[in-house]
């Protein structure tokens, strides 16, 4: 009942954790504590909370058996609310069912840093196996009790301890029940081996999948409260903007409208969403907008602007010069990427209500207690009045690490003193956000005339350190990244700067491989030790059959790989040229992936999937095109994004490593695509393409 | 200037009194709180505002509501029947059509008119038909073997409907 979810919402909404747990009532209670510190970034942001700072995670079974998690891990579509359950109830012994997940409520979970970065599966995994590893030992202990027997003699199946001898059983809420047992546990592995998962390991469903096929989901756009007003901001001409006037006088004469100003920001609320954007564009604002670059200059400018600390080993000692004076084959080359969004459906959405000193934000974003920090220090208050709650979001891809919609509308709901809701337009979202960083690297290389890489030297600028290391036997590399002053606000984005470096890698060594006259494959192969990433290429290659085929008229052949944050990659394309050599289409993908052991095969083929089909969309024709501090395409009429007419068959080799720990996978798959394709295009037309977007206009970059 | 409007949707008569420029998706959302229709773009590129108005597929964001007054409409909420699941709803599920789901209603109900029309499509009308529909998680290639799917659900008489 949505009155009664109300209800228990505002009586929540005044508890601090102590008061939550003993609402717990009886019941066993699990603490994990010692988590490791990148899981946590130990002691930031844990100050107010009433528990021990370390503690990652948290597990609760009530007397009806039934198993409450909680974590700070949001779910936002790649399925972790589902694959973290499963891990839970094989080690508990419990069925999938009588797992609850708590997620992203920063009153009732855990701090925790965000869910980014392919953290959740390889640190939060393991964490709640512990758990409820460590729940399943104490009921079992307790159920010994009670019997006086040993507890090595009793089992744990299906939810309940049993007693083979005597045929004896109780249910994990029976046990509890009158109870109240509490454990805590440090970071102990003591786990299930992989080879012996029952509900881990399999294509579970999604949770509540029929909520989102019927329409009952509530996204953080979606979300009312009693007497909610709707908020609109009053967005500048261009970035950097400063106002010089503003009337918002015909706005204020609106039926229940009230302009709220506060320096710089201007906002309004109203009593629905057609007058708040009818008041909006009735407040007359002046802005100095500032002459800034546009895309032309925007190479140029990042390696003029540096920023920061400079990233790696400069290369002082001369070791790649001398490397590359013994090479028969020297190449030097730069490849460039454009600034991307991430656009994902559902924009920006906030919901803000204040209830005293307190406040409580409803909205999505991949770090809830990233966005309470942000709350707490715009409103000058202390983070334990403030609560942000992440209903299950319409994704982000790396684009909502920020709380600006969480602000505005909390900004606008203590000027109306009612619970006010902001939504972004999609023209906000594309200007208003953050975006992929644009970078430029530069590559130079040298190889013997066997094929035997000896020099390389990678410098980028802008996009970022992920993925820059060259997994190829090369002694004394050289590589580097250098900060520069964006002029664009940028930020996170799926597999950030892995994409960029691997883009010019891969592109730069099928270039050295064309130069020493090998195949591909076969040159990578000839440099490469890492037996995982040797795995993943000859499993692509296999199922592609790579060097056995030859390419139909106008079709050329690409591959490419890598590995970054624990995920291994390799991708075959088979491309497709018009006539004039001009268009491309992709006809055939074929994408091997190693995560360790699959937590979920039917989760983690919907990753690879997707993020096979982001990739085709920055290595193709996403692009942001800027000048003066105004973005020029922020429609999706004008910013291309992938759709049914640009999919190719999509073939998949997941490799299962039961042996190796499970890591993340919502990122790295997309790394490996825009290389090879702008490799394959190099075979059909001899012209090599090192600019992403490579076909911007429909048209191949010249 | 606001109007009275009646509308008929999902098997039910609302009244609302709005402008009559006001777009559709504006009043499902904000005056009849039918959320499962979605706000994407707001221009009719996307389709995640997509309903049915006498069984056509159409974006709500660029239809106004005084044009939908008469007319049947069917948003993702009237989709199932007697709590039985519309097939394309069942295959979406089976086939795990989806991943943050924000995308799905538009597509169900596209997929929906889809098949009204095309009982047994093939994949290339499907490509063609869902082209306007956008899914950013990029599950496209499930989502035609879904609708794929919902074409043989149909044809046995109909998935959940067939079950209740």
């Amino acid at each position: 009942m949505p009155t009664d979810e109300m209800v228990a919402r505002l009586h929540w909404f005044r508890l601090d954790r102590r008061e939550f747990l003993r609402l717990c009532g009886g019941g066993l209670l699990v603490c994990l504590t010692g988590v490791r510190d990148e899981a946590q970034e130990s002691g930031r942001g844990s100050r107010d909370q009433v528990l021990p700072q370390e503690i990652g995670a948290w597990l609760h079974i009530d007397e009806g058996s039934r198993i409450t998690v909680f974590t700070g891990k949001v779910e936002v579509g790649q399925n972790i609310r589902t694959s973290l359950a499963q891990l839970v109830a094989d080690e508990i012994r419990a069925s999938f069912d009588s797992i609850t997940m708590v997620m992203g409520d920063t009153d009732l979970v855990p701090w925790d840093m965000g869910t980014f970065g392919s953290r959740s599966m390889p640190i939060m995994g393991p964490q709640l196996r512990n758990m409820a590893a460590a729940a399943r030992q104490l009921l079992v202990d307790t159920a010994a009790q009670r019997w006086k027997v040993d507890p090595a003699a009793l089992t744990a199946a299906n939810g309940k301890v049993v007693n083979p001898k005597t045929g004896h059983s109780l249910a994990y809420g029976e046990i509890t029940r009158g109870e109240k047992l509490t454990q805590t546990v440090a970071n102990d592995p003591h786990l299930t081996p992989v080879i012996e998962w029952k509900i881990a390991g399999k294509a579970i469903p999604k949770v509540d999948g029929r909520e989102f096929v019927t329409g009952k989901h509530h996204y953080p756009s979606d979300i009312v409260r009693p007497g909610m007003m709707s908020g609109k901001v009053l967005r500048p001409s261009g970035f950097n903007a400063t106002l010089v006037s503003v009337d918002t006088s015909a706005a204020d004469k609106m039926p229940g409208v009230r302009a709220v100003r506060d320096g710089d920001f201007i906002g309004l609320v109203a009593p629905d969403d057609r007058t708040a954007e009818q008041a909006i564009s009735a407040i007359q604002a002046k802005w100095n907008v500032p002459s800034q670059i546009s895309n032309q200059e925007l190479f140029d400018y990042l390696r003029k602007h540096p920023e920061g600390e400079e990233r790696g080993e400069p290369n002082e000692t001369g070791s790649v010069q001398r490397a590359m004076a013994t090479a028969d084959v020297k190449l030097e080359q730069h490849y460039t990427l454009q600034y991307i969004a991430h656009a994902p459906l559902e924009p920006r959405a906030a919901v803000a209500e204040w209830n005293g000193d307190k406040l409580t934000v409803w909205t999505g974003t991949q770090r809830p207690f990233g966005v309470r920090d942000e709350l707490a220090a715009a409103f000058r208050i202390s983070a334990a009045k403030v609560r942000v709650i992440m209903p299950d979001m319409g994704s982000g891809y790396g684009g909502k690490h920020t709380g600006e919609c969480a602000v505005e509308a909390a900004r606008l709901a203590k000027a109306a003193d009612k619970p006010v809701r902001v939504v972004w337009t999609r023209e906000e979202e594309f200007t208003w956000a953050y975006f992929r960083p644009a970078g430029w690297i530069g590559i130079r290389s040298g190889a013997k005339r066997d094929g035997t890489l000896v020099a390389w030297e990678h410098h980028n600028y802008n996009s970022g350190p992920g993925g820059i290391n060259t997994p190829y036997n090369v002694v004394s590399p050289i590589t580097q990244f250098h900060p520069a002053t964006s002029p664009l606000r940028q930020g996170s984005y799926r597999a950030l700067a892995a994409t960029a470096n691997h883009f010019a890698r891969e592109v730069h060594m099928d270039e050295l491989a064309h130069a020493v006259g090998m195949d591909p494959l076969e040159f990578r192969l000839k440099n490469l030790t890492d037996p995982r990433l040797r795995a993943v290429f000859q499993a692509a290659a296999e199922r592609f059959d790579w060097g056995k085929r030859k390419p139909a008229p106008s079709h050329g052949f690409g591959i490419a790989g890598g590995l970054e944050k624990g995920g291994y990659v390799a991708t075959c394309v088979d491309v497709e040229m018009d006539s004039a050599n001009k268009r491309v289409r992709l006809h055939h993908v074929v994408e091997a992936w190693e995560s360790g052991a699959i937590v979920n095969p039917e989760g983690l083929r919907n990753q690879i999937l997707g993020s096979v089909v982001q990739a085709i969309g920055g290595a193709l024709f996403e692009e942001i095109h800027f000048k003066d501090g105004r973005i020029l395409n922020p429609h999706f009429a004008q910013y291309r994004v992938p759709r049914f007419s640009d999919m190719p068959e999509i073939d998949m080799v997941l490799i299962d490593r039961k042996d190796l720990p499970s890591t993340g996978a919502g990122e790295t798959p997309i790394v490996g695509l825009a290389p090879a394709v702008s490799n394959a295009i190099f075979t059909v037309t001899g012209k090599r393409l090192r600019d992403m977007p490579m076909a911007a206009n429909a048209e191949l970059a010249s | 200037m606001m109007e009275d409007i009646l509308l008929h949707i999902n098997n039910a008569s609302f009244h609302v009194r709005t402008s009559g420029d006001d777009s559709l998706l504006s009043v499902l959302r904000n005056d009849l709180h039918l959320y499962g229709t979605k706000y994407g773009c707001g221009e009719g590129q996307c389709g995640a505002c997509t309903v049915l108005v006498d069984g056509v597929a159409r974006r709500s964001c660029r239809m106004r509501v005084s044009s939908a007054a008469n007319a049947e409409i069917t948003t993702i909420e009237g989709l199932e029947s007697n709590g039985a699941l519309h097939p394309v709803q069942q295959a979406f599920l089976e086939e795990e059509a989806f991943q943050c789901g924000y995308c799905t209603s538009g597509m169900i109900l596209s997929a929906a008119n889809l098949l009204r029309d095309h009982p047994r499509p093939t994949d290339q009308q499907i490509i063609e038909y869902m082209n306007g529909n956008i899914c950013r998680c990029g599950t496209y290639p499930r989502i035609v073997a879904a609708i794929q799917r919902a074409a043989e659900l149909e044809a046995k008489g109909g998935a959940g409907h067939a079950n209740r």
